[in-house]
């Protein structure tokens, strides 16, 4: 028989990484689900919604707020404390590298919080990774653009053809033990100095 | 742009492995506050360095981010409130994990501010003087909740930093001395130290017990009185402290030794006066507190604005991070706050919790590396020196916990179990 649908708050400062959070709890077959951005009124929250897994971004300087709510039982009638599995350290020390944490009522069987952690903390590691992806393909672009930049200045001031120009900045990049964005750079700022 | 102190001959800095205890690099977690300067001023003015130790100082959000980072192995050594191992080894709270100290970063920095509007009240409901003392403060206050109370005005809500917080059995023990039920009469809530000025601006709270330099960020703005500073209270009361596992102190002697050396000798730095300015400098910069150089240098001073009015007062030793062995972990606060857990029902009272509660401060391993200690037990008497008295005249006396709490006019409902398990 299936265990009675778990009621589960999702603290995230973040939109964007709290509606993924949301949605991985829901294929995981949780529709009890609720996301709040800021702890304007978590108090009460906490007391009408009774929920049974607390997941918090631990970049939130409100833990210690929530940490305080749960010592006092005129709050919540039901103990919560922070989810900690002394047999399994790797889950808790994955988990707050990835920066995530979750509070339990007392009582609830370990494996059922197991299985939301895990799929709380590979969330969270796929969003920082696409954060960090998302920022490269950035940069990427930007190195694109300035060399794109330095070339054309290279042509016009040189009377260099694009191959020449480009081998001309790769070629200075490799002796000076630089990247070659770095080098258009200077081309470009020194550039705007003389012109 | 920060100092650092010169490298000549003997500064030379020792390899940073030695006897198989692996490379010393600490990762030591911190919350800015001007109470970390020893650990700070250890990094950057190279104490550390001189002892091969590298201090690796990584700024925290929350006290129990700290707490679980410590306890799962991301930090090895933490900036942490004194009340936080005692509860730890007490089993309190979220994710306890056994931790100790060997090392106290100091007395002082704490103050409790309340909203100018409050403060305002005291004047008119109890006449109070601008000079008046930490208890007539109080005393104002209880009148003013009195008035609220028969006018039906909600509770006026109070911010300090973690439940087991130095400031939350400060503010406790002030607004009791005043006569003033913390649990009934206000409401007590959490905000985290940097936000306490903004949060009382906004009318969100009605007044703050933090440390520096909060209470002078809200003074100096203009919305907030300071009422009480943490010397009025109890010039002893036990602050900040650095924590770390006891499996790993164990594992790494002499690593912990070095620290502790490497902290001494910049708790002796930091306390005197013509250090400030260069550590004024370097706590003012965003990598640790990120407030206003000025206000750091007249925190460090003990030269307090009060209010935005100009009200001043100098109070002597508002930190005292190095002299009358301010950094020896001694387990009688252990135990004073033990008794302060059990006064507002957080704890329970009996052997076991004594033993636990003082073997998170640890002196055995502060004398085996600085080779001293202060003259008097261990485990005595607090509070019956001149200068060093309670507000309220109480004397703690950790041999009789149970008669200690029972003689508080003002206490939980819970604590009254102390009394069936007196022992």
């Amino acid at each position: 028989m299936r265990a009675p649908d778990l009621t589960i708050l999702v603290m995230d400062e973040n939109a964007i990484r709290a509606s993924i959070i949301e949605e991985g709890l829901r294929e995981a077959g949780h529709s009890n689900v609720t996301v709040i951005h800021e702890v304007q009124g978590v108090a009460r929250i906490i007391e009408t919604l009774k929920p049974d897994v607390i997941v918090i971004d631990i970049e939130n300087p409100n833990r210690d707020m929530m940490e305080h709510l749960f010592q006092l039982t005129r709050t919540v009638s039901r103990p919560i404390a922070m989810f900690v599995d002394r047999s399994d350290t790797a889950l808790i020390e994955a988990a707050m590298e990835a920066g995530v944490s979750a509070y339990v009522v007392d009582g609830l069987k370990k494996e059922r919080v197991k299985s939301i952690l895990d799929m709380a903390v590979s969330r969270f590691n796929a969003f920082s990774r696409l954060q960090r992806e998302l920022a490269e393909a950035k940069s990427a672009l930007e190195e694109r653009k300035v060399i794109e930049r330095a070339k054309g200045i290279l042509m016009k001031m040189r009377g260099l053809s694009e191959e020449e120009a480009f081998a001309l900045l790769r070629q200075t990049a490799m002796n000076e033990k630089k990247k070659m964005s770095e080098i258009a750079q200077s081309v470009v700022t020194a550039a705007g100095l003389l012109m | 742009m920060m100092t650092k102190i010169g490298q000549s001959g003997s500064d030379l800095p020792t390899p940073a492995r030695v006897n198989g205890e692996g490379p010393r690099v600490l990762r030591a977690g911190f919350i800015p506050l001007v109470d970390a300067s020893v650990l700070i001023a250890a990094a950057e003015f190279g104490f550390a360095r001189k002892e091969g130790v590298t201090l690796d100082l990584v700024k925290d959000v929350s006290w129990a981010n700290v707490r679980d980072r410590l306890a799962f192995r991301q930090f090895e050594i933490a900036h942490m409130l004194s009340p936080m191992p005692v509860a730890s080894m007490l089993g309190l709270g979220s994710n306890p994990s056994p931790t100790i100290t060997p090392f106290s970063l100091g007395q002082g920095g704490n103050a409790i501010t309340l909203s100018t509007r409050l403060f305002e009240r005291m004047r008119e409901i109890a006449g109070i003087a601008e000079n008046a003392t930490a208890l007539e403060n109080a005393e104002a206050l209880a009148k003013v909740l009195e008035v609220m109370r028969k006018r039906g005005e909600p509770l006026p809500t109070l911010g300090m930093t973690y439940p087991f917080s130095s400031h939350n059995y400060e503010f406790r023990y002030w607004l009791a001395a005043g006569g003033i039920d913390p649990d009934r009469d206000v409401k007590l809530v959490v905000v985290p130290p940097p936000m306490t000025s903004d949060a009382l601006a906004a009318g969100a709270i009605d007044g703050f017990c933090v440390g520096a330099p909060w209470n002078m960020v809200a003074s100096e703005r203009g919305v907030g009185r300071i009422v009480a500073a943490k010397q009025d209270i109890w010039p002893s009361a036990p602050e900040k402290v650095i924590g770390m596992r006891p499996d790993w102190a164990e594992s790494r002697p002499e690593t912990v030794s070095r620290l502790l050396v490497a902290l001494d000798e910049a708790a002796r730095w930091c306390d005197r006066p013509e250090n400030h300015d260069a550590l004024a400098e370097a706590l003012a910069s965003p990598r640790f507190i990120a407030a206003p150089v000025d206000i750091i240098r007249h925190v460090l001073a003990g030269q307090f604005s009060l209010d935005a009015k100009g009200n001043r007062r100098i109070i002597e030793d508002y930190f005292t991070f190095h002299r009358g062995f301010a950094n020896y972990p001694r387990p009688s606060h252990a135990l004073w706050l033990y008794s302060q857990m059990i006064r507002w029902g957080q704890a329970e009272f009996n052997e076991r919790g004594l033993r636990a509660a003082a073997s998170a401060y640890r002196p055995d391993l502060y004398r085996a590396a600085l080779g001293t200690g202060p003259a008097n037990a261990d485990i005595g008497i607090e509070g019956e020196r001149d200068g060093d008295r309670f507000m309220d005249g109480h004397v703690f006396d950790p041999s009789n916990i149970a008669a200690y709490i029972e003689n508080f006019a003002v206490r939980s409902p819970l604590a009254d179990n102390a009394e069936r398990h007196e022992i």
